[in-house]
């Protein structure tokens, strides 16, 4: 029985004052259903078990900015890059213009593409998280989410910082053509340089992450986490299912798939995501004082003692990079 | 030049028309006697300014049509002209050993080197062997385990990019192809030694980026080189596969495009048919080229190689910061 199977039957024994409101309620927001089991939850009960079905486990989806109230401790959020907003390096346009399409999604999301890039506490553990967010022209990676991230992740290893992006997206971003592409290998290039000096990334793999994210930033985890039942892959799976001319199995492609073939450590509830960070971070603050190499005595300082009374703030909403371009 | 009529490409047709005319006056005067060598440079001269006209003047569908003929010179043609020795290597030595990607070892004009690229097939048979040139993640991992191989012992790496895409399979999912991609991306910003990557035909998505990590990106004038395959995006963008001669011209996958866009170093020219007219020539201009950007890497430490290749990649993009 669907939703509204199960709504209509409901409503059916109600006057239809009584049914009336409840609409408006759904409508309003009020209430919210789960696309999974149909069942209605009052949404700030759904909110405050962090948008997960309590009677089914079904991860609805979190935008960028709900994403950052569940992992980041209150009031230490320090947004970075905010002000880098997309061109439209192509001219490029299809049944709609590029520019027109980015205009929609800003005044839709009142966001200026597909990531938000900063740092902040988690359970008191300095971090530098980037999330994107699928809202946003499917969270595709053009110029805008490949800048950021590595600011983000050249901010990281500057500062000694763990690196955490939620990933959410439907690929490289084809408006902005091959310069979309190379946002692969341009993240990928910073996680080298995170990686060179052993310091911490964990990528968390949400619904759906697929294409260009797949093979480039979401596999490069020191430790990878998925969501439950999330879609991850890089081809898709209409793509797959054209040249086979056969039906996938169900569990293709799912976050389950693919820690049972070994391509993600774990699968991890969103209710328990934050601690779990929290965890596998402090497991990797360095045990013996004498670390590695060439890091400076300041930023090994940093990296030891940020807590939330030393993160120093105005450092953290400094731009990064000073040497870039702006076009 | 005679070529089987399959292989026509519809814009070249008039060009052949006439080519075939200056070679039937030239037979029928050679029967009969006379001299026409007045008509026929008359002609000739003709046919090459059509040819000029035709391939200085090729949509972006019709670049991607050379980029996939099936004549065009594979990574295997290109090797075995350009190199005085070659030693494949096989596998991934993990399971697998994929025959759309190879590679080994090789001396170009004395310096040893590791050759790898995707490889299409030469005829039906051998391009379903290789499937294409569309590599499985095995192809990925024996790819960088050649790299890594090369890194070891202070050689180039020279790759050579020409394929529709990664593979898109069950298995390929099975097998992580969005990791090994990703994984040869990381560790091509670690490596020492040069590498030199060369679009020579069809540069397709992530399956060419793959192996396409380099000091420098090079590119061979009617290759192309595109986020996604313009059937691919006509059908997602515009819901009609129809419209891929749009999408090619929208999605900026010229060698020309790539430059202005700051993505590609440098043009490598044709041959005044397209390479698959002279495989030969192609390989000549490839192996100039390698030789002369090899060269000017050498004179770099390992250290500024590596800085630079970075700045090279994290320069890529357009945005605006207020
Ligand atoms: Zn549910």
């Amino acid at each position: 029985m669907s939703l509204f199977d199960w709504f209509a039957n409901r409503a059916k024994s109600e006057s239809p004052m009584q049914q009336r409101h409840q609409e408006r309620e759904i409508a309003d927001g009020l209430w919210t259903k789960c696309p999974s089991c149909g069942v209605l939850t009052y949404t700030k009960d759904l909110q405050a078990n962090l948008m997960v079905c309590s009677e089914c486990n079904h991860h609805l989806r979190v935008d960028s900015e709900e994403r950052i109230q569940q992992l980041i401790d209150p009031q230490t959020w320090k947004p970075i890059n905010e002000e880098v907003e997309p061109v439209d390096p192509l001219e490029f346009r299809d049944r709609k213009p590029y520019k027109d399409r980015l205009r929609d999604y800003q005044n839709k999301t009142h966001l200026k593409d597909a990531v938000q890039t900063g740092t902040g506490l988690l359970d008191g553990l300095p971090v530098a998280l980037g999330v994107m967010d699928f809202r946003f022209m499917g969270g595709s990676m053009g110029s805008v989410v490949g800048e950021k991230l590595c600011r983000l992740i050249e901010y990281g290893t500057n500062e000694g910082l763990t690196v955490i992006i939620i990933c959410a997206s439907g690929g490289a971003r084809m408006q902005e053509g091959m310069l979309s592409l190379m946002q692969m290998a341009k993240i990928s290039g910073a996680l080298e340089r995170h990686r060179e000096a052993n310091l911490l990334y964990i990528p968390v793999l949400t619904h759906p992450t697929t294409g260009g994210v797949t093979a480039s930033f979401a596999m490069l985890g020191d430790i990878i986490l998925a969501e439950p039942k999330a879609m991850i892959g890089f081809a898709g799976r209409r793509v797959i299912e054209q040249t086979l001319r056969e039906k996938l199995p169900d569990d293709f492609q799912t976050s389950e798939y693919l820690l049972h073939h070994g391509f993600v450590d774990a699968i991890v509830s969103r209710t328990q995501l934050k601690k779990t960070l929290a965890n596998l971070i402090s497991l990797h603050q360095p045990f013996y004082p004498v670390r590695h190499l060439q890091q400076s005595d300041s930023q090994e300082l940093n990296h030891h003692t940020m807590n939330h009374h030393t993160m120093n703030h105005h450092q953290a909403t400094q731009t990064p990079i000073q040497s870039f371009e702006q076009s | 030049m005679s070529k089987p009529r399959s292989f026509l490409l519809d814009f070249e047709k008039p060009l052949c028309e006439l080519e075939s005319r200056i070679e039937q006056i030239r037979e029928l005067a050679q029967e009969n006697n006379v001299d026409v060598s007045d008509q026929i440079a008359e002609l000739e001269e003709k046919a090459e300014q059509l040819r000029q006209e035709i391939f200085s003047s090729l949509t972006p569908a019709q670049r991607l049509q050379l980029a996939r003929h099936p004549r065009r010179p594979s990574t295997l043609d290109y090797i075995q002209a350009m190199s005085e020795e070659w030693f494949e290597l096989h596998g991934d030595r993990h399971s697998s050993d994929d025959p759309a990607l190879v590679g080994g070892v090789a001396r170009l004009d004395g310096i040893p080197v590791v050759m790898l690229g995707h490889q299409k097939g030469r005829d039906t048979k051998d391009n379903v062997a290789r499937n294409f040139g569309m590599a499985s993640p095995g192809g990925y991992r024996k790819a960088i385990r050649l790299m890594e191989h090369a890194n070891r012992f202070g050689m180039p790496i020279l790759t050579f990019i020409d394929t529709p895409g990664a593979w898109a399979g069950v298995e390929a999912e099975k097998q992580g192809q969005g990791e090994a991609i990703a994984f040869n991306l990381r560790e091509m910003f670690s490596f020492d030694v040069p590498i030199l990557s060369t679009v020579i035909g069809e540069g397709g998505s992530g399956g060419a980026l793959g192996i396409g990590v380099g000091d420098r990106i090079l590119m061979f004038e009617h290759a192309v080189y595109t986020v996604a395959t313009p059937e691919a995006c006509a059908a997602i963008l515009w819901k009609d596969a129809s419209k891929s001669g749009q999408a090619a011209s929208a999605l900026k996958i010229t060698a020309w495009d790539l430059k202005e866009l700051g993505i590609l170093d440098q043009i490598l020219p044709e041959p005044s048919r397209g390479a698959h007219a002279d495989p030969l020539a192609a390989a000549g201009v490839l192996k100039t080229v390698l030789k002369e950007n090899l060269e000017e890497l050498m004179q770099l430490t390992p250290g500024q190689r590596k800085e630079r290749r970075y700045q090279k990649y994290r320069a890529i993009g357009q945005f605006q910061a207020a």
